[in-house]
């Protein structure tokens, strides 16, 4: 019967084709929308994991969110430095990591830290940060620079070598610190998340190559120096209010070395990693950090930020989804209607059968035989359609949005959407399939056309 | 054993007013061919589709290789045609995704009996059958049936009702479709066919002229006293 069924498709393989094409492109389209999402739920999730509590001036939790951890916009006017140090003293609190932000190097995000950053940051359920050639920077050197791992491989960095940032978060800038070089100490290992992307400068080595640019900002003719212009992010333009405050950097030079730990104590930061001792005191840490009078502060819960964010793509993702099954449905009808299109043609066929022994069962199942075949191919096309798109766009996408597909083996919810296509199909041919089998029943040997 | 003995069938058609076949009696003997004429629409397809099973006709009427015909249900009488009968249409009898010899193997695929009957090389009996009814050519065979003459094409479904020697073969004016010369050619060579395979061969047509070829011929309106 399958040979039987093989053959007769065979025979209109032009119109066969094209309906495999359908399915194949559904299947492909419904399959890659889920892959995306769980790809990007999962590069977002994994990337805050380990973190309890991202405090940052006042803003959005979504945008502090994406800002701090994935390295996309910034965080409002940046906090005081007191605010870490009340922030660290509190009792619950087990570490807290200050971030700085603003510089890129060459489209990739420049954090400014300090080396507890490496010791807390977690990865993937749990993993902390390993190197992959190289060292952490301790703070002895104020120009060593970690970067990620996507970041040596793009651009061909090993320890050692001497690299350049640029202000503001654009690719193309010409804004370059180019006064103030740093030398890669490290290389991490690949995470999977937007860490490969980044590059991590001590907070001394950060502050230090703004505290250079402030002497050409103090001439207001020269245009090179005009740091405006070629800023198109909030985010960017919000460092400024930071940088004024660099002019009397010098000042708090004798506040250095008083706390254990922090070498260097930058004016103002950006945000602030926290991880407590018992979680169970996240709500009575934020509320705290909400209500500190001198300085207007948000404190993000990770999971809550990511579900807020999920809430807004949520229906994107819907009308993705719809859209995919939209076209599987299109797929099915355009089997249906090439099944049912060729019966009548093919009525002569059928009695032939008939009359060498077919009974109008084994041809209703000629025709579901081959609805099951197409659905199979197309299901089949789809998964090739699928892996050579990932393949294509895995770089691709894990460059531009530090989001990984990976060629991952299927998952039980994948099979069963295949199977329920499958059965999609084989459901859809029963409507040519019932007609044909009332026909060779009525129609008997002789067919009158 | 008679390859068909019909007694006292009445058969009317679903919603029709009379009765379409009624014949008292018509048997054939093994080897036997018989040549069955009469004018378009007067009931000789119903009398073959009654014979070969397709529609309902009463139990104890018709009888193929001594099993009652009437007696058997939908599906059985399917497989059952296809055991003990062998059938050729006017036109368009093969299957023209498959090619010559596939479809001459068609009732080995649906018939356990007709591929026990073809020899161990059924498709080396359906070659020889071929090469007999003069398609010795070996390209002819594989090729797809669509591409076939119209005079191929039928010698193809001659072969395909012989294979696996059937007890009894339908031919329903298969020669409609072909000339003059071709006519008499076909019909000799299938009446010869069936000869040898001894297989019985009811021959139905409306052209009198072929009727020297056969055993005897009988005039369906004579033999029918239904009403078409």
């Amino acid at each position: 019967m399958l040979r039987f069924s093989l053959r007769s498709l065979w025979n209109r393989r032009f119109v066969a084709g094209l309906t495999v094409l359908a399915i194949g492109l559904s299947v492909a389209l419904i399959l890659g929308v889920e892959r995306l999402r769980d790809g990007a739920r999962d590069s977002f999730a994994n990337s805050a994991s380990g973190i309890d509590l991202i405090v940052a001036p006042r803003g959005n939790s979504v945008q502090i969110l994406m800002a701090t951890v994935f390295g996309v916009g910034g965080t409002g006017t940046g906090m005081t430095w007191d605010s870490f140090e009340w922030l660290e003293d509190r009792p619950e609190v087990a570490w807290a990591v200050p971030i700085q932000m603003g510089d890129n190097h060459r489209g990739y995000p420049v954090i400014g830290t300090d080396a507890s950053y490496f010791e807390h940051f977690r990865h993937s359920g749990g993993k902390p940060l390993s190197l992959a050639a190289g060292s952490f920077y301790t703070g002895d050197a104020a120009d060593a620079a970690v970067i990620g791992a996507e970041v040596a491989a793009r651009l061909g960095y090993a320890p050692g070598a001497v690299i350049v940032n640029a202000h503001g978060s654009g690719e193309v800038s010409f804004d370059l610190h180019d006064d103030a070089p740093f030398t890669i100490s490290g290389v991490l290992a690949p995470t999977g998340t937007a860490v490969d992307r980044m590059v991590f400068v001590t907070l001394e080595g950060f502050d230090t190559l703004h505290a250079q640019e402030d002497a050409p900002l103090a001439d207001p003719l020269d245009p090179a120096a005009m740091p405006a212009d070629d800023h198109g992010e909030d985010g960017a333009h919000d460092d400024h209010d930071a940088h004024d405050a660099h002019d009397d950097h010098e000042d708090h030079g004798d506040h250095e070395g008083t706390e254990a730990g922090h070498g260097h104590e930058p004016d103002r930061i950006n945000a602030v990693y926290v991880g407590l001792i018992d979680r169970t005191n996240v709500l009575g840490l934020q509320r705290a950090v909400n209500e500190r009078p001198s300085d207007a502060l948000s404190a993000v819960l990770p999971a809550v930020a990511l579900a807020e964010l999920w809430g807004i793509t949520g229906t994107a993702e819907r009308a993705m989804r719809l859209m995919a099954w939209a076209v599987a449905l299109a797929g099915m009808i355009g089997m249906v209607v090439m099944l049912s299109a060729t019966l009548d043609t093919r009525r002569r066929e059928f009695a032939i059968l008939r009359s060498v022994g077919a009974t109008p069962g084994r041809i209703f199942a000629l025709i579901v035989t081959e609805a099951a075949v197409l659905t199979a191919a197309g299901l089949v096309l789809g998964l090739v359609l699928l892996t050579v798109a990932t393949f294509v766009t895995d770089p691709i996408l894990s460059a531009r949005f530090g989001l990984r597909l990976g060629l991952n083996v299927f998952g039980a919810r994948e099979l069963t959407t295949l199977f329920l296509i499958f059965c999609a199909g084989l459901l859809a041919s029963l409507v040519p399939a019932v007609r044909v089998y009332r026909m060779t029943l009525a129609d008997g040997l002789s067919v009158r056309l | 054993m008679h390859p068909l003995r019909i007694e006292r069938l009445v058969y009317r058609w679903p919603g029709a007013e009379r009765s379409t076949l009624e014949i008292g009696a018509l048997s054939l003997a093994s080897g036997e061919s018989l040549f069955l004429y009469g004018p378009s629409g007067c009931g000789k397809s119903t009398l073959l589709s009654a014979i070969a099973g397709v529609v309902d006709v009463p139990k104890g009427s018709i009888r193929v290789a001594d099993q009652d015909i009437g007696a058997l249900r939908g599906g059985a009488r399917d497989r059952f045609r296809v055991d003990q009968v062998g059938m050729i249409f006017q036109v368009f009898n093969l299957v023209p995704w498959l090619s010559a010899l596939e479809n001459v193997l068609l009732p080995c695929t649906f018939s356990q009996r007709r591929c026990k009957r073809a020899g161990d090389d059924p498709a080396g009996t359906a070659r020889r059958l071929l090469d007999e009814l003069g398609l010795s050519d070996p390209s002819l065979a594989s090729k797809p049936a669509s591409e076939l003459s119209v005079g191929q094409q039928q010698r193809v479904a001659a072969a395909r009702a012989l294979i696996g020697k059937p007890d009894l073969i339908l031919a329903d004016e298969p020669t409609s479709a072909l000339d003059e010369a071709a006519k008499a050619a076909f019909v000799d060579l299938l009446a010869r066919e069936c000869a040898e395979a001894g297989a019985a061969l009811l021959f139905v047509s409306h052209d009198r002229s072929l009727e020297h070829h056969f055993d005897r011929g009988v005039d369906f309106l004579a033999l029918n006293g239904g009403a078409a």
